[in-house]
């Protein structure tokens, strides 16, 4: 299926969770309401027609606008077709939806989201940092993050 | 033993001072604490295969630092790493030395500026006495370093009491 028939398909199914959608890009995507992560997650894996049923990335991104996000890689082994779902959220209130239940793989990508972006994806089994240690302050990759003086009495700056 | 190889009779009798023979068998049996950290690990590798071949100066890697006389840092150190090397160090008996590795563990090598996670230099939580400079550094300058530790271990005392 092309990218336009994929983002038909699910308007239809869900309407207004499918907020915008770009085709003319490299890469078409399609932004999805970010508290309804999971049911339009679940359509993309089980539907007969998509089947995505790899979700190769999750990136997390500071767009250094007060917003947050979360870029989906998906691809379907079966039908060999791909799309990018995107998911945004506010600094102030950096919540997006799992889809660890959907991908088991996305688990860890939603680990690494959190530790170094700061975005918090509700339902996720186990929302812990993955890469940092667990004493670890903020979160490094947003651009207004500031490089500690100090770790456990080691200097960071040179 | 080359020199003294199949040169005496029957008995034979070596006259040295004590010290000259410890640090002798010390210099030549330099047990590396095994571990590397990153790419400059893969030079470490390089250093123990057979093109290279660190083991004729009696360089053993082992894997428990209480069994290790020296310890190669040989890569980036992270400061969640950072504490555990600190771990590591603490446990090796004394007599015990570092190397450091390449630029990262020098002085943070290409993370210096904008690596929030990289300790800039391993000799800020322990003592280094030898660094090897490069990024990676060729298996040669490791060599090199080796020989620089082992000068430095031939003129130590083990016997003399150290001042207060």
């Amino acid at each position: 299926m092309t990218a336009e028939e994929i983002v038909q398909l699910l308007q239809s199914h869900f309407g207004d969770a499918i907020v915008e959608s770009k085709f003319d890009v490299p890469q078409p995507f399609v932004v999805v309401d970010s508290k309804r992560m999971k049911e339009v997650a679940f359509v993309l894996r089980d539907d007969e027609a998509l089947q995505f049923d790899y979700c190769s990335c999750i990136s997390g991104v500071d767009y250094n606008d007060g917003r947050l996000g979360a870029i989906y890689h998906l691809y379907s082994t079966v039908h060999r077709h791909k799309i990018v779902l995107k998911a945004f959220c506010t600094k102030e209130n950096p919540h997006i939806q799992s889809v660890a239940a959907v991908w088991g793989g996305a688990n860890w990508h939603e680990r690494e989201a959190y530790d170094l972006i700061g975005i918090i994806f509700d339902e996720h089994p186990d929302l812990r940092r993955i890469l940092l240690p667990y004493d670890w302050e903020g979160y490094p990759l947003r651009k207004d993050y500031k490089v500690p003086e100090f770790y456990n009495g080691m200097k960071v700056p040179y | 033993m080359g020199l003294l190889d199949q040169r005496f009779e029957n008995s034979n009798v070596l006259v040295t001072s004590l010290e000259g023979l410890l640090n002798w068998a010390r210099l030549s049996s330099l047990w590396q604490m095994q571990f590397g950290l990153a790419c400059c690990a893969i030079e470490m590798m390089a250093a123990s295969a057979s093109n290279f071949d660190i083991m004729r100066f009696g360089v053993i890697p082992r894997a428990t630092p209480r069994q290790a006389d020296v310890m190669i840092v040989s890569g980036t150190v992270t400061l969640k790493m950072a504490s555990r090397i600190k771990r590591l160090y603490d446990q090796m008996a004394e007599p015990r030395y570092v190397i450091s590795m390449g630029s990262c563990s020098n002085c943070g090598g290409p993370y210096w500026e904008h690596g929030y996670h990289v300790l800039k230099g391993v000799d800020r939580v322990i003592p280094v006495d030898v660094y090897v400079p490069g990024c990676p550094p060729r298996p040669e300058a490791l060599l090199e370093g080796i020989m620089k530790l082992q000068e430095k271990v031939r003129k130590e005392s083990v016997v003399k009491q150290k001042s207060a």
